[in-house]
């Protein structure tokens, strides 16, 4: 399929908790074509390189794309500085989504800021989804709503307790495959949680599809920047977040996190 | 003979706007945004004789105005890109040059005499590649080396042949001649000048490498004065690259001696950057009534 480039406009840009962002854009070509896990590339004003955001969300009836990023550092600052109407230069939709072929159903497990792709993804399952997300603490929580008016069932985890479960998400992650009836495990957040969900899908003997990250270039899969280690029988390769993933099937790709 | 239409050792480019190597791959990507045969030519990514895998991760790094890159040459080798990036290429259309790099001279010999029989427009010889650790830019830093696998690649290569000189050279004019003595058909220039970043929190290069190749517009003046000092001291003709983003850039390009002009790290951030710089090329000539736009390269009047 084609990659479409194209300025944006802002329809909302709003901060959802303290340094994060839920941004609507109006680009209908662009939602008509996005598929769960792939993801826009985005130029930031001066920044002399895009920076690529999962999508969160498209409606194609209103034909929005939705985007929800942290404030990381200049390039997402500037992006949080940008009002309605602003048209910003978006590349999307790009990469690989999640693969749910073949399952009835699914757990989707973010961490932080690896939420609004699950989002994405738990919503357009065909058959039955759970989420588990873990946070700083309360004041980190997002789309936590959003998960609910879906109604997918949900559990959340702190890290300092302060809302739900304390402690790590693979813990209600590990109750829910106990439970049963999942075959897939979806899942993007830092690497030691995507270590540990790899490592808990493999007890469960679930196919697991992680969302990884890398510094990018192009994002279209030309300039091979963002590369990802995959052993591969006797030796390494690299494969690429922009190219091959940002979704990488485990049972197919042992990617060393 | 249309105003873009321009000749670089017995090769004809429809236009001087070329993608640089390395930022365009093998053109399948930016083939899904436009139709890449409007590129006056293509330098495909490094091919090198054996697949590669290149350096780990991260292997970019923003800088103002600019970026580093360490991909350190990851290509699927020579016979992969005969029998399938190539035929791609040919089919839609696109003039290709082919960039080649090897960790010995007789690496990069072996390269170019697979691409012999193959329907190619051009070998760019990369001896400036900065970010591997044997071959590539320890051939271009020095004018004995340089010379030495230029005159090995020119006894068995049939093709034209362009060598792309390293910014990281102290004397950059000094390596073009010693190519441009050995058979070298035209020079392209610069690549990459070696950079670094450093994260302030974790106190730790930016870049897995640990330095990288700096690009974009903060390396377009260095690139100016490097290929107005080339231009005068050689008689083939020089392709001019680094930081060129607008059709402005590359006029002057240009009139600092250049035949024609590479587009890469432009790309990033807008994809369409070289048609937009072909565009602006168009009507410049136009405006300025030349027949060819080739009329306007070394035209700079430097001060005596
Ligand atoms: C496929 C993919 C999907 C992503 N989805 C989201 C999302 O939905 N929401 C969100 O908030 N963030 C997401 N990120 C991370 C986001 O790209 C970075 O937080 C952002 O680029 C930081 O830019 P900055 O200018 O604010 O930070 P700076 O630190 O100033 O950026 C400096 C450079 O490093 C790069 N960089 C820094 N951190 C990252 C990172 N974690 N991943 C990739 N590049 C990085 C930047 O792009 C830039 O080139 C995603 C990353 C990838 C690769
Ligand atoms: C990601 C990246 C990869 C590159 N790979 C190659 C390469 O394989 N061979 C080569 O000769 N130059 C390579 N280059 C250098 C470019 O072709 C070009 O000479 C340089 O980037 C300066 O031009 P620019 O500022 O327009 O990018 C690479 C540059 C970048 C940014």
């Amino acid at each position: 399929m084609a990659f479409i480039q194209k300025n944006t406009e802002i329809i909302e840009n709003k901060e959802i908790a303290k340094g994060f962002f839920s941004l609507w854009l109006n680009a209908p070509d662009m939602a008509a074509q996005a598929a769960p896990g792939q993801f826009a590339h985005i130029r930031c004003g001066d920044k002399s390189l895009r920076r690529p955001i999962s999508i969160c969300g498209a409606d194609t009836e209103s034909g929005r794309l939705r985007l929800v990023y942290e404030i990381r550092g200049e390039g997402t600052k500037w992006l949080s500085e940008q009002a309605p109407g602003y048209n910003l230069d978006v590349i999307a939709p790009l990469g690989k989504g999640f693969d749910f072929r073949g399952q009835s159903g699914a757990l989707f497990i973010g961490g932080g800021i690896g939420s609004p792709p699950m989002l994405c993804a738990a919503k357009a399952f065909p058959g039955k989804a759970f989420a588990a997300l873990g946070f700083r603490n309360k004041d980190a929580i997002i789309l936590k709503q959003d998960f609910e008016e879906a109604g997918i069932p949900l559990d959340i985890t702190t890290d300092d307790g302060s809302y739900g479960y304390h402690g790590l998400v693979t813990h209600p992650a590990e109750e829910r495959l106990k439970s049963g009836g999942i075959g897939l495990v979806c899942v993007c957040g830092p690497a030691p949680m995507l270590r540990g969900v790899i490592e808990l899908a493999k007890r469960y003997n679930t196919a697991c599809q992680v969302s990884l990250e890398q510094r990018m270039g192009c994002g279209v899969g030309a300039c091979r920047v963002c590369a990802v280690k995959v052993r591969d029988k006797q030796k390494d390769i690299y494969m690429h977040v922009c190219l091959n993933g940002p979704v990488f099937d485990i049972n197919k790709f042992d990617v060393q996190i | 003979m249309s105003e873009l239409q321009v000749n670089i050792a017995g090769v004809s480019f429809k236009n001087p706007v070329l993608a640089a190597s390395g930022t365009f791959g093998f053109g399948r990507e930016y083939g899904r945004l436009y139709d890449i045969s409007k590129l006056g030519g293509i330098c495909c990514k490094a091919v090198t004789l054996e697949e590669r895998q290149g350096n780990p991760p991260p292997r970019i790094a923003e800088t103002p105005s600019g970026m580093l890159n360490s991909v350190g040459l990851q290509n699927m080798g020579v016979d992969y890109f005969l029998g399938s990036e190539l035929p791609f290429m040919r089919r839609a259309k696109a003039a290709v040059i082919v960039n080649i790099a090897g960790r010995t001279a007789e690496e990069y010999r072996a390269v170019a005499e697979k691409l012999n029989d193959s329907d190619i427009a051009m070998i760019e010889l990369n001896i400036s590649c900065p970010n591997v650790k044997e071959g590539g830019a320890a051939f271009g830093v020095n004018a004995a080396s340089a010379a030495n696998v230029t005159r090995q690649v020119r006894r068995h290569c049939k093709k034209p042949l362009m060598v792309k000189l390293s910014p990281n050279a102290a004397n950059i004019a000094e390596i073009a001649a010693a190519v441009e003595s050995e058979g070298a058909d035209a020079v392209s220039l610069i690549n990459t000048i070696t950079g670094m970043r450093i994260d302030l929190k974790s106190r730790r290069p930016v870049l897995h490498t640990n330095t990288g190749g700096l690009s974009g517009p903060a390396v377009f003046p260095v690139a100016v004065r490097m290929v107005w000092e080339v231009y005068k001291r050689v008689k083939i003709p020089v392709v001019g690259a680094g930081g060129i983003a607008s059709w402005q850039d590359a006029a002057e390009m240009m009139m600092a001696g250049a035949s024609a002009v590479q587009v890469g790290s432009a790309m990033f951030l807008d994809p369409y950057a070289p048609l937009k710089i072909i565009d602006g090329l168009r009507d410049y000539a136009a405006r300025e009534k030349l027949q060819n736009i080739s009329e306007i390269v070394g035209s700079v009047k430097a001060y005596e």
